[in-house]
């Protein structure tokens, strides 16, 4: 039933509104529609005065229907709909009219203008809003489990957290073991910590915690369903070892006749073709690159037909000949695994650009180097037990140039935001190689010193007062080998001089991205993501844990490359949003949602091919399409595609639509 | 066998002092093929292009040397235009891709030049490197050499004005190859020489010879550092700073060791097995390069 | 060392013009100096390149004018591509060459010329014209 009695509210919102829409005017020309009750304006219709005007004329006048004539509806509808609903009216008979953004603020220079524009949006808006029908939010259950895809520090924070609450987690992370990028350091900034030490505590707890179930050297490949209802399938990749069985004691490491460069050293150091990733590995199971260990590669050849072997040779058991508890197979043992959560936090990471990228400062030298691959060389638990030697001939270098801004800031040759967390690491990495060798000389090549963290600066003072940390600032240009050593071009921009330096080595602290496969990764849970790999947060600045697929939280690096600090509050935070929606007995879906008339509806499936959400199916006896309620997000995307107009998205149905679009193209 | 025309423009420089560059490119052309007929009637390219956005009078000469090479195209039957000389091959096709991006630049010059044909973008403009690389084929090339360089260590240099700006660049503007792959399909052994993109001086040569002489103690001693025997090069302003200005570099670092300098060209001719004086012209060079090539002479 | 800063440099007619005869937004630089750092003849200028481009944010065109920076820039356009905020340098200098040449000025003088004989044409081709009107 249309309604007869709407009231129309008229925010000023300061001056923002009512300093270039006339607003006593438009309530005038509004009050005069026979099908409003009440025409009427305040100053700041958010405020609590200006809703307990909603509430209270809805009593008075008995109102079927709200218009709230104010700001973009993406800030207050939900304000005034909760207003409208404690006066005693459905929340969905309340629409927004954007006088602000639509008619105030970009016609500040034409009132006139405005003026009318305003009272055509909310004359629109009121032809809307007759047709609305009541709604009550749709119900969904909740299961009360939660996914944490990503098991670094942010990960590791998040799982613990939400499993401390009570509630079931299960942590996947791609790698051998948890810990990520942060077990991969020498010691933290500012602190000096030594970061294996902090973690490992978190790590066994992970391990041990009764609620957290582990996945590691597993993916995430497949994600369906809704919030509180996802379904989720990992693919727990080949280890070719019994992880059962397997003890970590390392006596396979020890004979594998295979050595190659070790990916978790970054390259830096070595590994064997049957490895652990560390000592510290959590869990400490060994698995078997396929790709160099000779028997699997044999092995392969003669399935693929490419070898005719003439009898049944092993080529090589010298691990499974070591291996007591007899763990070590050579199968094949990939499997896929289901899993059903309500929550999902992203902790992917990051990842930082490699030296090959930036030819002109040596990046394909050996010596030249990453920052995090000169973490690794720092590390004491790392390939070099924490002096750092050049990759080249294993020198102890006597000078080292630390070039900071390598690819950040710079739109044309790399990225152009600030990779944040350089700075600091830089003044550390300078600081910690001095200290390991005091006759060592440290130059740092700096745009700006970015030290604006609790501590940083004093840092940053120690390094220079204390370490004898050179500091130039100019961004340098151009690194070649001469010789044995490495000649550096830089400047020095405040004495206004080139300046050069042969080092032995060079540190290059390159911009941070995205985790790679990141993309893949967010297609699948289809939420947004920018072209370095950032994933987007609903709202940069109040709602930077959420994506706009409900259910679905985003924290650490993976929104945006942050220190440790950082990562680990967003963890919790995102911990928190999974727990408020876990610990409700069900939750509540927006209404909003497509209905078909199954009368009109003739089966022939457009609206079905078009949903992104895989929300609708053809119902293979009635021929009708039928909406699951609780995948669907109300898009609208069936309804532009359906012949017959039988599918629509309820209070936005096409009549509605129409007779507002011809409202606000009279002008024309 | 029958050789196909391809056009041709020396610009000025390769006709008097830089002959030698002229002869060893037609010649080692001819062994690979084809016929490079000189342009009739191109004038001066100019050297430098003019970068002041309200003029366009410094890129009359190239356009108007496009439409000579447009009205010649027609008569052989191919568009392509060859230069070897670095500054000539920049402002041509700066001058191709500047007019091809700003139309009303290009109508401006056609109504000035009422009295030639309009040019609409028909001529490619393309280095001798890239000719090699992708007409030839350095596969061919590979075939015609009969006395392979082996032994010969490179350094490659490519100077300013074959990789800058991005727009003209023959090959990444950092870390180049192509006239390596070329020296390797030679025999040569090419050195990894850093400073292959470095800029020599320039123009600088004709009123601070001092400065480019630093450039040159610099650009050179880093060569020989690496192992290199000799240098070779496309430009004949930078063999020029080179290879003449040594004589400065020596004079203020005494230390400073002589390299000889040579076109790529030229070492072409010579695994080609094309010898003679005529054709190479080594009397033009300051430092002499019969010692180090003596080998292959 | 002190200037005075009378007017906006956004403001200024000198600045202006610089921009406008290079076509290039100078306030865009963040003076990170890589310019200079690449430059092969820096180490013969009084003003670095990334210094140049700080007096012009600040609307001093007069010292620049004094300088010998333009003069000794080889158009190498090394600077061009290494600038991260993709500024055209070398068109910059070449404008500060232009607005004194444009007056007439020689700062070649083609008489005094030596090596004639033996100089390739390019160079005496691009000296002038970089160097005089």
């Amino acid at each position: 039933m249309a309604m007869k009695r709407i009231g129309v509210f008229i925010c000023h919102c300061g001056r923002n509104i009512a300093g270039t829409v006339d607003v006593k005017r438009v309530a005038e020309e509004i009050g005069k529609r026979e099908d409003v009750a009440l025409s009427t304006t305040y100053i700041f219709m958010c405020s609590e005065p200006g809703q307990k005007l909603i509430e209270e004329s809805i009593k008075k006048y008995n109102l079927d229907g709200v218009v709230v004539a104010n700001c973009s509806p993406t800030l207050h509808e939900k304000t005034m709909r909760n207003a409208a609903a404690r006066g005693g009216l459905n929340p969905y008979r309340v629409e927004i009219a954007n006088i602000r953004e639509w008619a105030a603020w970009p016609h500040e220079d034409n009132p006139e203008a405005a003026t009318r524009k305003a009272i055509r949006i909310i004359n629109a808006t009121i032809e809307k809003l007759k047709a609305n029908a009541s709604l009550e939010p749709i119900e969904v259950p909740v299961i009360r489990r939660a996914l944490v895809i990503g098991g670094g520090v942010s990960g590791i924070q998040a799982a613990l957290d939400i499993a401390d609450a009570g509630i079931e987690t299960i942590l996947v992370e791609r790698e051998p073991s948890i810990g990520g990028n942060m077990f991969r350091l020498s010691e933290t900034f500012p602190t000096l910590d030594c970061p294996q030490c902090i973690l490992t505590p978190k790590m066994n707890d992970v391990a041990q915690h009764p609620n957290i179930k582990l996945y590691t050297y597993s993916e995430v490949v497949d994600v369906s369903g809704y919030m509180g209802n996802f379904k989720v399938k990992i693919k727990k990749k080949k280890t070719f070892v019994d992880w059962d069985k397997c003890t970590g004691c390392g006596e396979c490491l020890r004979v594998c006749p295979i050595t190659v460069k070790s990916e978790y050293d970054l390259g830096m150091g070595n590994r064997k073709a049957i490895y652990i990733v560390n000592e510290q590995a959590v869990p400490l199971k060994a698995l078997i690159d396929e790709e160099t260990c000779i028997r699997l590669k044999f092995e392969k050849k003669v399935r693929e037909g490419k070898i005719k072997p003439k009898k049944n040779i092993t080529i090589c058991s010298k691990c499974a000949d070591v291996c007591e508890p007899d763990a070590i197979h050579f199968k094949d043992n990939e499997e896929i695994v289901e899993e059903e959560v309500g929550a999902i936090i992203v902790a992917t990471g990051y990842e930082i650009m490699p030296a090959e990228a930036f030819p002109e400062l040596g990046g394909k030298y050996p010596d030249v180097i990453t920052a995090l691959q000169f973490e690794r060389l720092l590390a004491p638990s790392g390939p070099t037990a924490g002096i750092p030697r050049r990759p080249s001939d294993g020198k102890v270098p006597k000078k080292i140039a630390f070039l900071h801004c390598v690819g950040s800031r710079d739109p044309e040759h790399g990225v152009p935001y600030c990779s944040r967390i350089c700075c600091m690491y830089l003044i550390k990495q300078a600081m910690l190689y001095k200290h390991a060798l005091p006759d060592g000389e440290a130059y740092n090549f700096y745009i700006d010193i970015r030290s604006n963290g609790k501590g940083y600066e004093e840092f940053y003072v120690r390094a220079k007062e204390e370490y004898g940390v050179n500091f130039i600032r100019g961004k340098v240009s151009k690194v070649y080998k001469v010789g044995d050593k490495y000649r550096v071009q830089g400047v020095d921009t405040l004495t206004g001089r080139i300046v050069e330096v042969d080092v032995d080595m060079v540190v290059l602290a390159t911009a941070a991205t995205g985790s790679s496969g990141v993309k893949e990764l967010a297609k699948i849970l289809r939420i947004p993501y920018d072209e370095w790999g950032w994933l987007k947060e609903t709202h940069l600045k109040l709602r930077p844990l959420e994506t706009p697929v409900a259910g679905v939280f985003i924290a650490g690096s993976s929104q945006f490359i942050k220190d440790i600090t950082d990562s680990v509050s967003q963890a919790s935070g995102a911990a928190a949003k999974a727990m408020a929606m876990l610990s409700q007995p069900k939750l509540e879906k927006e209404p909003i949602l497509a209905k078909v008339d199954t009368e009109i509806c003739a089966g022939c499936g457009r609206c079905k091919d078009q949903c992104a959400y895989g929300a609708i199916s053809i119902d293979p006896v009635r021929h009708v399409a039928v909406v699951n309620e609780a995948l669907c997000e109300g898009c609208g995307a069936c309804s532009a595609n359906c012949p017959t107009t039988a599918i629509q998205v309820v209070n936005f149905k096409k009549g509605q639509i129409i007779r507002a679009v011809d409202i606000l193209a009279e002008v024309f | 066998m029958e050789l196909k025309k391809i056009m041709f423009y020396p610009g000025c420089t390769l006709k008097g002092v830089a002959k030698n560059l002229e002869d060893s490119t037609v010649e080692s052309a001819r062994v690979l093929g084809y016929d490079f007929v000189e342009l009739p009637n191109w004038t001066c390219c100019g050297a430098v292009y003019g970068l002041a956005q309200d003029s366009v009078k410094f890129t009359i000469a190239n356009v108007r040397n496009l439409i000579r090479a447009k009205e010649y195209a027609e008569e052989i039957g191919d568009n392509r235009l060859v230069a070897v000389c670095s500054m000539c091959y920049n402002n041509l096709r700066r001058a191709h891709i500047d007019v091809m991006k700003n139309r009303d630049r290009l109508k401006t010059l056609n109504i000035f030049m009422d009295e030639e044909p309009d040019y609409n973008g028909e001529i490619e403009v393309l280095h001798y490197l890239q000719f090699l690389k992708d007409v030839v084929g350095l596969s061919n090339v590979k075939k015609c050499v009969k006395k392979p360089l082996k032994g010969l260590k490179v350094a490659p240099y490519y100077g300013c004005l074959l990789l800058r700006p991005k727009e003209v660049a023959i090959d990444d503007m950092e870390d180049p190859h192509i006239l390596e792959d070329l020296l390797k399909a030679l025999g040569a052994e090419v050195v990894d020489y850093p400073l292959k993109n470095e800029c020599c001086g320039s123009y600088h040569t004709v009123d601070k010879r001092e400065f480019v002489a630093e450039r040159t103690y610099k650009l050179v001693s880093v060569a020989k550092e690496v192992g290199a025997d000799v240098i070779a090069t496309s430009c004949p302003l930078c063999f020029f700073n080179l290879d003449r200005r040594q004589e400065i570099a020596k004079d203020k670092h005494h230390e400073f060791e002589y390299m000889p300098i040579v076109y790529f060209t030229q070492l072409m001719a010579i695994a080609f097995g094309i010898v003679s004086e005529e054709v190479l012209h080594f009397d033009r060079h300051f430092v002499s390069p019969e010692g180090v090539l003596s080998k292959w002479l | 060392m002190k200037y005075t800063i009378k007017e906006d440099p956004h403001k200024k007619e000198e600045v202006k013009e610089i921009m406008e005869l290079s076509g290039q937004n100078i306030f865009k630089c963040i003076q990170c100096g890589r310019c200079s750092s690449g430059c092969p003849m820096a180490e013969f200028m009084d003003i670095l390149p990334n210094q140049v481009f700080m007096l012009l944010q600040e609307g001093d065109v007069d010292t620049l004018l004094q300088a010998n920076t333009p003069w000794i820039c080889a158009a190498c356009f090394t600077c061009t591509v290494r600038c991260p905020v993709g500024l055209d340098l070398a068109a910059v200098m070449e404008a500060l060459r232009e607005v004194q040449l444009r007056k007439n000025y020689d700062y070649v003088d083609p008489y005094k010329v030596e090596e004639r004989d033996i100089l390739p044409p390019i160079a005496l081709v691009s000296n002038f014209r970089k160097f005089t009107p």
